[in-house]
């Protein structure tokens, strides 16, 4: 008996280690193509492990694209679009928790339906829009597009949080006078904020990580966020300066790497309840 | 102000009703009052013209001539793009290849994640950082993760290449992506290691709604591994299952960014995903109209599958 279960163990984590390998061994490429010095990214024997570290690469990337100004841009927009949307969600999810009306069905199912369209055919119409607003090519039009799309996952991560606060605080607060306003910020507000890091963070990493609508709206190279820039790294026939491509992305992907390590049980936890509960 | 008031907590627990107001009953609207309709507009009007009206305006753009940069007004012109669209055999080889896409890389990702997240459910040591690593895909920008696979896919420098000839595998080294028969597989196994962090997660919150006693007493009861996962772990995953594989489908249909840094649609369109169609139609070509029509054949379709696909699972959960 002991045996047995002592190989179905041993399978366990033999498996467990195959996963492990499938998901980890891009990103350790990644981070051992970007410190490989140009002399070694063009011998025909690729290996594992540099075997000169230099960070050749990593000055190379800065001198090929306007990397620096690109990585400030996708601060900007992403902290903004994260910053509003989580502000104008949290009002509003929790009215959708707190009554039972005909509108936040109504936009519930909207977060739902949202989810099956294909950008194309809403990045049209906003190219459209906004070009008439004269807000292609600027990151002020990027962050209102960012806005409404973490709005949707926004409200459903804080509606989940706010769920959890206990009703009966707010009762208490609503016989010492106080109005709905009032209630929201000095009584739920305080109760709601580890989610609400949560969910800035993660619409944070939303907008640092997209890529469609930034490739489509943003048309100078001093107004692309890193996410398009990466891709200039790549030359018209796809050739590719490997070093610097490798540089530049392990650049690009730090700062959502980093929160999601600070983030990741929370996150996870989040996102189990949501979807046991839905 | 004293927050914690007793006997303020009479009011049965969970029931969505508002608390009791001090003040007369106010105006109310679709079951909301003021100070309500003042919190929720500020998430509302955003949503209502960044995306519900851009997506209106969508939808009517496919029924017209719509170009951009020209000066000429849009017409009206009926069903003409969906009539072009029939016949458009590239749209068409697109939609079939993303049609072997998102059901590959939804099969692969469910499969390959249900096995991690019945592992990572195990009482194994280091979980944690198991957990940990199973997450890291998702962090990643798809566009960096595109750049990621291009570096091993590489035909000279490519780990890829070097880690086959080292086993003997090949002897020459193969260019993964520019391969006719090969480009749509290799780009299918990056789709399946980006979505299977999103997958693994929700089956993991499914697994931990498995009743373990019912799992201890069929193991009891001597019933196989295979026999408990079918009538005690199935049951209880299947409407998680249901949600993620459906969603996941949605996703994948529609992906862009990838694709896009991987092969850019290549060689020779065998990885041009409809929404890489789409873009190209709509933004290098200008053809917003017909691009609209394109789109709203996209949900379309996927529309009736979905709904072809939930009758039937429904329908197995009634018998």
């Amino acid at each position: 008996m002991t045996t047995r279960s002592g190989t179905a163990r041993a399978g366990q984590y033999l498996a467990l280690v195959c996963y492990l390998v499938f998901l980890a061994f891009p990103l350790l490429w990644l981070v051992s193509t970007a410190f490989k010095s140009p002399q070694e990214l063009g011998s025909v024997d690729a290996s594992w492990l540099p075997h000169d570290p230099s960070l050749d690469s990593f000055t190379a990337a800065f001198g090929q694209q306007p990397l620096a100004r690109s990585a400030l841009n996708s601060l900007i927009v992403a902290s903004c679009a994260a910053a509003i949307s989580v502000a104008i969600a949290v009002p509003a999810a929790y009215v959708m928790v707190r009554y039972r009306s005909a509108v936040g069905k109504a936009a519930t199912g909207w977060i739902l339906v949202s989810q099956m369209f294909p950008f194309v055919l809403v990045i049209i119409p906003l190219f459209l829009v906004l070009k008439s607003l004269h807000l292609i090519n600027s990151l002020t039009g990027l962050v209102l597009v960012y806005v409404v799309w973490n709005l949707p996952f926004a409200l459903w991560m804080l509606q989940g949080y706010v769920r959890a606060v206990p009703a009966s605080l707010e009762e208490a607060a609503a016989i010492d006078g106080c109005g709905r306003l009032r209630t929201l910020l000095s009584v739920v507000l305080p109760l709601l904020t580890p989610g609400l890091v949560a969910t800035v963070m993660f619409s944070f990493v939303t907008a640092w990580n997209e890529f469609f609508f930034a490739l489509v709206l943003l048309k100078s190279p001093e107004k692309q966020t890193m996410s398009v820039i990466l891709t200039h790294f790549i030359g018209a026939e796809g050739a590719a300066d490997l070093g610097p491509l490798a540089a530049a992305a392990l650049m690009a992907t730090l700062p959502s790497l980093l929160f999601f390590a600070l983030l990741q049980r929370r996150l996870v936890s989040g996102i189990m309840s949501g979807a046991v509960k839905g | 102000m004293s927050v914690t008031a007793p006997g303020a907590s009479a009011r049965p627990k969970g029931a969505g009703t508002p608390p009791p107001r001090s003040a007369p009953e106010r105006r109310r609207a679709l079951g909301l009052d003021r100070d309500a309709w003042f919190l929720l507009l500020p998430a509302l009007l955003p949503i209502l013209l960044l995306s519900a009206g851009p997506l209106l305006y969508g939808i009517s753009l496919a029924f017209t001539d719509a170009q951009s940069g020209r000066t000429a007004v849009t017409k009206f012109t009926g069903v003409a793009n969906f009539a072009d669209l029939r016949l458009d055999s590239l749209f068409w080889d697109s939609f079939k290849i993303g049609l072997v896409w998102a059901v590959s890389v939804t099969a692969l990702q469910f499969l390959l994640a249900l096995g991690l997240a019945v592992l990572l459910n195990q009482n194994l040591r280091f979980r944690w950082l198991a957990r940990t690593l199973a997450l890291v895909p998702w962090a990643m920008p798809e566009v960096v993760v595109g750049v990621m696979w291009r570096l091993v896919y590489n035909q000279d420098a490519g780990i890829l290449n070097a880690t086959l000839r080292d086993l003997h595998l090949i002897s020459e080294n193969v260019d993964w992506l520019a391969g006719v028969s090969l480009a749509l597989p290799a780009v299918i196994v990056v789709g399946v290691w980006a979505g299977m962090p999103q997958t693994t997660v929700v089956l993991l919150a499914g697994l931990q709604n498995v009743p373990l006693e019912l799992h201890e007493a069929a193991a009891l009861d001597g019933a196989s591994v295979w026999r408990r996962f079918r009538a005690v772990t199935w049951p209880a995953l299947k409407p998680v299952v249901l949600a993620i594989t459906a969603l996941n489908f949605i996703w994948n249909f529609n992906s862009f960014g990838l694709v896009y840094v991987l092969t850019g649609g290549g060689p020779g369109g065998q990885t041009r995903l409809p929404m890489l169609f789409a873009y190209e139609e709509a933004f290098r070509y200008g053809q917003f109209g017909y691009a609209a029509a394109m789109g709203l054949v996209m949900v379309a379709v996927i529309a009736v599958l979905l709904a072809v696909f939930l009758r039937n699972r429904l329908k197995e959960d009634e018998q």
